[in-house]
């Protein structure tokens, strides 16, 4: 982890190889983001309303769902995704470049295998994540409209009158920088596994595998510390 | 076959190992090993499996870290180095792979570039393309350029492996086993291939095997490990027809098991 940050930003840089790599964890995960937000939305919604009604304040639901979705649900739900999917992708295919030895042999052809391998893939997954957790909230919220819209005929746009008012700047705030902060984890945690899998395909199953429980449990644990933070600065 | 002359300047060695240990943990794989290999000599390791000839060559690449003793290559101590000589020196040591070790995401072409762009950044992309096309041509992969690497037989992986070690010109070669898990009709391309670089590329050679015959055709001296060190040394029909016990054991156990 050191070791990225004294590389990252010193040339040469390999702008072509995290530019793919960037596309492939989009490429990756975007479909069950989209599948994964929309039924949340949905379920969210759906499950949200019996509670309100009983108060009879279902007036609030657009904004309940807002919070929910932007502050917790999306930046969640969308990391877990991607450690899922991209984690134990990036765990695999170095750790079997590992065992082949394929990074040894770039190491002796006298390049750099940290920096093409590594920080590409750590910078793909922390700039792909935020971007993902966007698209997320947005197709969230799409369903969770869908929901209201048929048992409450309310209009898209007093959805999001109603809705978007709830959400602050330090919400907004807060939320981005998680998606960072797990991102750099999936990308992290990958590659370390990865790259220290030891000889034998065995070894390529193990980092793939650990790489997603690990990533997996390092956001929750992020997500309790950044929760407890963020909270200290609400008014 | 018998090879081609080849001049071998005994003056000057390009790789000097002096009294070599190795071990891993509790197992002493390199006890106090020497060895000179001579510039514009191919010098074949003979040893059974894990007898530790992979280690010994990592070794020489500064891959693995001695336990004590001391190895020169082109005159310079190879622990010794900073990252970035040892990253300058590497540049003039081409490393084979036992299994290739070819990058199995990229085509032959990407294979070649790998280095190439990384190690010499002014090269137009047509001269680029050139240098490519021309290793890919002497060792008769031409067509072969925008293959997959899983696309590929035994031998051209083989000689893959070798076209992209020779794209950056090194004076040093080391051969991993290679003629490991072909047929002998392959196995004998690739001896001849490793003869024509030594000729066509000006190399010194380690070459480590197992393979009897791949020592008889491409070594011009051959050293025989037994327990970490050398235990003969000289041409081949010196080591095999003296009756040496060690020498014995092995060119027995050559026609027994083959692994
Ligand atoms: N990185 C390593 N860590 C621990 N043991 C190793 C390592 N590399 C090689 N060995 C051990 O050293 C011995 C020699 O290995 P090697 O050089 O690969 O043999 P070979 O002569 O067949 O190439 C083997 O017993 C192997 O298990
Ligand atoms: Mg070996």
């Amino acid at each position: 982890m050191l070791r990225f940050f004294t590389e990252v930003f010193r040339p040469p840089y390999e702008f072509r190889e995290t530019i793919k790599q960037c596309y492939k964890v989009g490429y990756k995960s975007l479909a069950l983001v989209s599948l994964t937000g929309f039924i949340t939305g949905i379920v969210f919604t759906n499950q949200s309303r019996p509670s309100l009604a009983e108060f009879g304040a279902t007036s609030w639901l657009p904004g309940l769902i807002a919070i929910a979705i932007v502050r917790a649900l999306a930046p969640l739900i969308t990391s877990l995704i991607v450690a899922g999917k991209v984690g134990s992708n990036i765990g695999a295919e170095l750790g079997s470049m590992k065992v082949t030895e394929q990074i040894e042999a770039m190491e002796v052809s006298a390049t750099n295998p940290f920096k093409f391998l590594v920080v590409s893939r750590v910078v793909a997954t922390t700039l792909m994540n935020p971007l993902l957790v966007c698209y997320m909230a947005f197709v969230g919220l799409l369903g969770a409209y869908l929901n209201v819209h048929q048992h409450e005929d309310t209009s898209f746009l007093a959805f999001f009158q109603h809705g978007f008012p709830s959400i602050s700047f330090l919400d907004l705030f807060a939320s981005l920088i998680k998606s960072v902060v797990y991102g750099f984890t999936v990308g992290i945690t990958g590659c370390y596994q990865g790259y220290n899998a030891t000889k034998g395909t065995e070894g390529v199953g193990k980092a793939a595998n650990v790489a997603v429980v690990v990533s997996m449990f390092l956001i929750f644990i992020e997500e309790l510390i950044i929760v407890l933070i963020v909270n200290q600065f609400r008014p | 076959m018998r090879k081609a002359t080849v001049n071998i300047d005994k003056q000057n060695a390009v790789i000097r190992i002096r009294g070599l240990y190795k071990s891993f943990d509790t197992l002493d794989v390199l006890t106090g090993m020497d060895l000179d290999l001579y510039k514009g000599e191919n010098v074949v390791v003979l040893g059974r499996s894990g007898t530790g000839k992979s280690v010994l060559i990592k070794l020489i690449a500064g891959i693995l870290k001695p336990d004590s003793g001391t190895i020169e290559v082109a005159g310079e101590e190879i622990d010794q180095l900073s990252s970035r000589e040892l990253q300058e020196l590497r540049l003039k040591i081409g490393f084979l792979y036992q299994g290739s070790a070819l990058y199995d995401s990229m085509t032959v072409r990407e294979n070649l570039e790998f280095p190439l762009v990384r190690n010499s950044p002014d090269l137009s992309p047509d001269e680029r393309e050139a240098a490519i096309r021309e290793v890919l041509e002497n060792m008769d992969l031409k067509d072969s350029i925008d293959k997959m690497p899983a696309e590929l037989s035994g031998g051209q992986k083989k000689r893959v492996g070798i076209a992209r070690t020779l794209i950056l010109h090194p004076d040093i070669m080391l051969y991993d086993e290679p003629t490991a898990g072909l047929d002998p009709v392959t196995s004998g391309d690739i001896n001849k291939l490793i003869n024509e670089v030594q000729q066509k590329y000006q190399t010194s050679a380690v070459i480590i095997t197992h393979d009897l015959t791949c020592a008889k055709t491409t070594g011009d001296r051959v050293a025989l490990i037994a327990d970490g060190k050398f235990c003969m040394e000289g041409s081949f029909e010196e080591v095999f027809q003296n009756g040496n016990e060690e020498a014995k054991k092995f060119y027995d156990y050559n026609f027994i098991e083959d692994s």
